[in-house]
C-alpha cells in the first residue's frame, strides 16, 4: 500500500510542476523516479520515453503508467496515473469556471484575446514539426533530406485528400493512415 | 453555431477515447484533432471558444492533453463531462501502456507495429496541417495587426528560440490584458 501512495505523490508532484507539455515532464519524472525513489535506471528510463513517444496517448500519462506498472503492477500504473493527473482536474475546473463566468469581463475577455493567437501559433508550429517528424524521422524543425520517408509521403497525401475532401472523420483518417502505412511498407519490404 | 450532432456523455467519451487511443505523440496533437471533432466535426462548441478553453489548458501546469479534455468536458457538461472526458483521455495509453511494459520487447520490435504507428502519426500530421491552416486563415482574415504580431513572435520564441512555452503564453496574456479588451478583438 505504501508504494502505491509513494507513487500517487511522487506524480502528483510532477502534475503539478510540470509546464508546457509532455517534454517538460521529462526531467520531474526523472528526478522522481531514479534520484529520489531509484524505481527505474537510467537505461529503462530512457527507454520508457522512447516507448511513450511511439505509442498513442499523452506522453506524461504513458510514462507515469509504464513507471507504476514496472513498480507495482497494474494498481502501481493506477495510482500513478490518477497522481499524475489530479493537479490537472483540480486547476481545470478552477480556470473553467472562472472563464465560463466572467469570460465576458473586460479583463479576462483581453487575456483571451491574447491567448487565442498564441494557440493558433503552437498548433502551427506543431504542424511543421509533425511533418518534420514524418517526412525525416527529426524531432525537431530541420530538414534531413537523407532520411525521407517516401512511403510517409504517399499516406499523407491519400489522408490529405480524405480528411480535406471530408470523406472520413478525424478517427477515420487516423485508422486508415496506420492500415495503408502498413500495407505499404509491407508491401514494399516484400518486393 | 448550430449543433450538428446531439450531445451525449457516450458520443463524448467515445470521440475522447478513441483520439487518445490513436494519436501517437502527446498534447499538441490531441489538441487540434479535439478541436477538429468537437468543433467542425458535431458543432457542439464554436471557434473561439473552444480556443479559450485550449489556451487555458496550455498554460496551466499538468499534461496538456488531460488538461485540454477536462476543460472542454467541464464546458460541455459541467462536473460529469470533466470526469468523462478525463477517463476517456487516460484509459487508452493505460490499457496500452500496461500491456506493452509487460511484453515489451517482443513489441517494440514487431515491425508491423512500427509501420501503423507511423502511419498514424502521418495521419495525426495531416490533421494537424489542415486544423492549422484554417485556423491562420481566419485569423489572417481579421487584419488586426497586434495578434498577427502574438502569432509570430509566440512561434518564433517557441520553436525557434526555445523559449519555454509558459513564458511566452504569460507574455501574450500580459499583452491581451493591456491591449486587447477592445469588443473588436473578440
Amino acid at each position: 500500500m505504501t508504494i502505491l501512495i509513494q507513487l500517487y505523490m511522487s506524480f502528483f508532484w510532477v502534475g503539478i510542476f510540470c509546464v508546457g507539455g509532455g517534454y517538460a515532464s521529462v526531467p520531474l519524472i526523472q528526478h522522481q523516479v531514479i534520484g529520489i525513489h531509484q524505481w527505474l535506471t537510467m537505461s529503462e528510463f530512457m527507454d520508457v520515453f522512447a516507448i511513450s513517444q511511439m505509442t498513442p496517448g499523452p506522453i506524461g500519462i504513458n510514462a507515469a503508467t509504464f513507471v507504476g506498472t514496472r513498480v507495482a503492477g497494474l494498481p502501481g500504473s493506477i495510482a500513478a496515473t490518477i497522481g499524475f493527473v489530479t493537479p490537472s482536474v483540480i486547476i481545470m475546473l478552477i480556470l473553467g469556471y472562472i472563464i465560463k463566468k466572467y469570460g465576458d469581463v473586460g479583463a479576462v475577455r483581453g487575456i483571451l484575446n491574447g491567448l487565442r493567437p498564441a494557440v493558433v501559433a503552437l498548433i502551427g508550429g506543431a504542424a511543421i514539426l509533425f511533418i518534420c517528424m514524418s517526412l525525416f524521422g527529426v524531432d525537431k524543425i530541420a530538414i534531413n533530406l537523407a532520411q525521407t520517408k517516401y512511403l510517409n509521403i504517399i499516406v499523407m497525401i491519400v489522408s490529405y485528400v480524405i480528411i480535406h475532401k471530408k470523406l472520413m472523420g478525424v478517427i477515420g483518417t487516423l485508422a486508415f493512415s496506420g492500415v495503408l502505412s502498413l500495407i505499404l511498407n509491407t508491401v514494399v519490404t516484400h518486393i | 453555431m448550430e449543433s450538428k450532432t446531439e450531445f451525449s456523455q457516450w458520443k463524448l467519451f467515445k470521440s475522447t477515447f478513441l483520439i487518445s487511443a490513436f494519436t501517437v505523440g502527446g498534447g499538441y496533437v490531441i489538441i487540434p484533432l479535439l478541436k477538429a471533432k468537437i468543433v467542425d466535426e458535431y458543432g457542439w462548441l464554436d471557434e473561439k471558444e473552444a480556443l479559450n478553453y485550449v489556451s487555458i489548458a496550455q498554460t496551466a501546469p499538468g499534461v496538456v492533453a488531460v488538461n485540454a479534455a477536462v476543460i472542454l468536458g467541464y464546458r460541455l457538461a459541467g462536473f460529469l463531462g470533466m470526469l468523462t472526458a478525463m477517463v476517456a483521455t487516460v484509459l487508452p495509453p493505460l490499457i496500452t501502456i500496461t500491456i506493452i511494459a509487460y511484453f515489451y520487447d517482443a513489441m517494440i520490435n514487431n515491425q508491423y507495429i512500427k509501420y501503423a504507428l507511423d502511419g498514424m502519426q502521418c495521419g495525426a500530421t495531416v490533421l494537424i496541417i489542415d486544423v492549422a491552416i484554417n485556423l491562420l486563415r481566419k485569423q489572417i482574415k481579421k487584419k488586426l495587426v497586434l495578434p498577427i504580431l502574438i502569432m509570430l513572435v509566440t512561434f518564433i520564441g517557441n520553436y525557434f528560440l526555445h523559449i519555454n512555452v509558459m513564458y511566452l503564453i504569460i507574455m501574450d496574456a500580459l499583452i491581451g490584458l493591456l491591449a486587447l479588451q477592445d469588443p473588436k478583438y473578440n
